[in-house]
């Protein structure tokens, strides 16, 4: 069923990508190809494998159950918090409490957690911002 | 002789005190990353690109760095292959076979030693064989025109998917999606957007180091998020003892005939296209069975299914990097984030790449040699530092790199939206393992992409807009068929081939 899905998507994918393709404005100057026609060739490609996945799909994957599903989005919610976290709480803050929460989840306990997130982040500042020179995320308190 | 003088040259380069320590750490990192699953070649290498980049090295350095991680993480997959019986990284899964029965029986620090100089065997001769056949790769290469490189990335991605996946429409799929993904922003020749839907972010297009660092290195976090509790991936080294750590000269005499021949056979099989060390091992394997295997011993600590599968390993990475540097097609994975990296420097590999840049291509083999070398030294008497680092449990290992890799990226823009594309590129690159489609391609196609349409439009500019003349030479009508054959002929010809190839949940890391 799985492959069945991922050849349905491609198939979709594959029909939206020819159709942005045909709105791409060309401009006056242009190769005999143009910049339309690599594209849809692509495209074409996409939709023929995406078709042979469909009609002849491999062995089911093994999927995880409903809430490793979910804490997986939650982890991506997580990540994603902390790219925007990073230009306003800085650096050690924002990535002591995300490694602290990953460590979290991948099972250390709590307490271990937070001691091991902060040492991911003050380890990684201190390697490569204060010895090799590299430019972090700066919060309000500078670091 | 013109090419000895230029190693000679390369080795002048190469021994400077900078380049010298990068050598080392980079070949000690690389087999820390090597040695941990979960983090192999291609998303150890990954991880560093941005850093490199950021840290400012030039580009002989920041190669010399790289490949030497290179080469390390193909020295250390052995150890948890032997000591824990996982794999460190893919290429090291057949050594398992031979290995991990070995260190049952008491003989795990022979199995070390005899592996570390199978390595060493195997990635000396095939760094003697990229000095040999690169030239002449590139001799070949000058005479391409726009119409034989295009022929020559199809190749690329025909093989590719035809000897190296195990399903060949999703090799093409993946191909495609990178493709269709190096498409987005302005277009190089006419100056109009392309995909960006009015977001400005998107007309410089996708960075590929973001989505390199993305699909291999954030995807290893949710795969192992996903298999938090369950024993895979946590080993218990510590009742293991190492024992003596040299092989008795025995032992090396009756491995020598075996590397020998699986040396031979992992550079041809590194040097083709689309087929990297994984596939290397697994024929050195398989061949050395079926040729010596009398006693029916292989499976069971037989020292000659260690030696196999190491020789084969290193010599297919040496090989890989002939195809990348001489004509600026990648041969597997981690040589494909190593062309990113060139990319990234502003360097086009290729044939141009031995005229307009000698010291960088020179300088980077005598280091290779130098760092072989170094490895065998770490090794043989420091393996037991490489075994207390297996120790660390993937559960402080994941946050710590997952959070590199966001340092990384955050350090080459300083964006947020490159930081959310990296997450997303996550997130594709968990799905597509977990539905078993190749990542490899889709890097390939988000590096290739821009050049594969360059050629070809610059070839239809040439004739006027006659598609014919993409199959009009000789050169690129021969690379064609071969695309053709190397896709077609392992669906036709039988599965037989790399369905025997274990199938491995955690086939995390490509070469």
């Amino acid at each position: 069923m799985s492959d069945r899905i991922l050849g349905g998507l491609g198939l979709l994918l594959a029909i939206f990508f020819i159709w942005q393709a045909t709105l791409i404005k060309e401009s006056f100057i242009s190769d005999p190809v143009g910049p339309k026609v690599f594209p849809i060739i692509i495209a074409v490609l996409v939709g023929l494998s995406s078709l042979a996945i469909f009609f002849k799909p491999d062995d089911e994957p093994e999927w995880p159950e409903f809430s490793r599903l979910f804490e997986v989005g939650l982890t991506i919610v997580v990540m994603i918090a902390y790219a925007y976290a990073l230009p306003t709480a800085g650096f050690v803050v924002s990535t002591a409490v995300t490694a602290a929460y990953l460590s979290w989840r991948l099972g250390t306990p709590p307490v271990k957690a937070v001691i091991a997130g902060a040492a991911i982040a003050i380890g990684i500042y201190v390697v490569f911002h204060l010895i090799l020179g590299l430019s972090l995320a700066r919060g309000p308190w500078g670091f | 002789m013109d090419t000895l003088n230029a190693l000679a040259h390369g080795f002048s380069i190469a021994l400077t005190f900078q380049n010298l320590g990068l050598a080392l750490i980079g070949c000690f990192l690389g087999t820390i990353i090597g040695a941990l699953p979960g983090l192999g070649p291609s998303n150890g290498v990954a991880i560093l690109i941005p850093l490199a980049f950021t840290l400012g090295l030039p580009a002989t350095p920041a190669l010399i760095l790289l490949t030497s991680v290179y080469y390390g993480a193909m020295y250390g997959g052995r150890i948890s292959s032997i000591l824990l019986n996982i794999p460190g990284d893919e290429p090291a899964l057949m050594t398992t076979l031979d290995g991990y029965p070995m260190a049952k029986k008491g003989m795990a620090g022979e199995a070390l030693a005899l592996s570390g100089i199978a390595s060493f065997v195997g990635a000396f001769f095939a760094t003697w064989g990229l000095v040999f056949l690169a030239p002449q790769l590139v001799k070949v290469a000058l005479l391409f025109g726009p119409a034989e490189y295009f022929a020559l990335f199809a190749l690329a991605f025909a093989t590719l998917g035809g000897i190296a996946s195990r399903n060949q429409a999703k090799a093409a799929l993946a191909a495609g999606l990178g493709l269709g993904i190096a498409m987005i922003g302005v277009d190089g020749q006419t100056g109009v957007p392309r995909f960006t839907f009015g977001e400005v972010h998107l007309y410089d297009g996708i960075d590929f180091l973001v989505a390199i660092v993305g699909l291999f290195a954030l995807s290893e976090v949710f795969i192992f998020l996903e298999h938090r509790g369950t024993t895979k991936a946590t080993g218990d080294a510590s009742g293991i003892k190492l024992g003596r750590l040299t092989p008795p000269l025995s032992m090396l005499k009756q491995t020598a005939p075996t590397m020998a021949r699986s040396t031979v056979l992992g550079f041809i099989a590194g040097v083709l296209p689309g087929a990297g060390a994984s596939l290397g091992s697994f024929i050195a394997y398989s061949v050395e069975k079926r040729l010596v295997d009398k006693d029916k011993t292989f499976g069971t600590g037989d020292p000659r299914g260690v030696a196999a599968p190491e020789a084969g390993n290193n010599a297919a990475a040496g090989g890989a990097l002939v195809p990348m540097l001489a004509l600026g097609v990648p041969g597997s994975g981690t040589t494909a984030v190593l062309l990113a990296m060139l990319l990234a420097l502003n360097i086009t590999p290729g044939p141009l790449l031995f005229t307009n840049n000698p010291d960088v291509v020179w300088g980077l083999i005598a280091a290779l040699f130098i760092g072989n070398v170094m490895l065998l030294i770490m090794n043989i008497p420091m393996v037991s530092l490489f075994v207390r680092v297996l120790l660390v449990p993937p559960r402080y290992l994941m946050p710590a790199v997952a959070m590199i890799s966001f340092v990384g990226i955050y350090g080459i823009s300083g964006s947020t939206f490159d930081l959310m594309v990296m997450v997303l590129f996550g997130v594709l690159g968990w799905l597509l393992r977990k539905l078993d489609v190749p990542l490899v391609p889709v890097i390939l196609g988000v590096l290739l992409g821009n050049q594969m349409e360059a050629n070809m439009r610059r070839a239809m500019t040439i004739s006027d807009g006659d598609w014919s003349a993409l199959f009009a030479s000789p050169l690129s009508i021969g690379l064609w068929l071969f695309a053709f054959f190397g896709f077609i002929l392992p669906i036709v010809a039988g599965r037989f081939f790399r369905s025997k190839l274990p199938r491995t949940d955690s086939e995390a890391d490509p070469d």
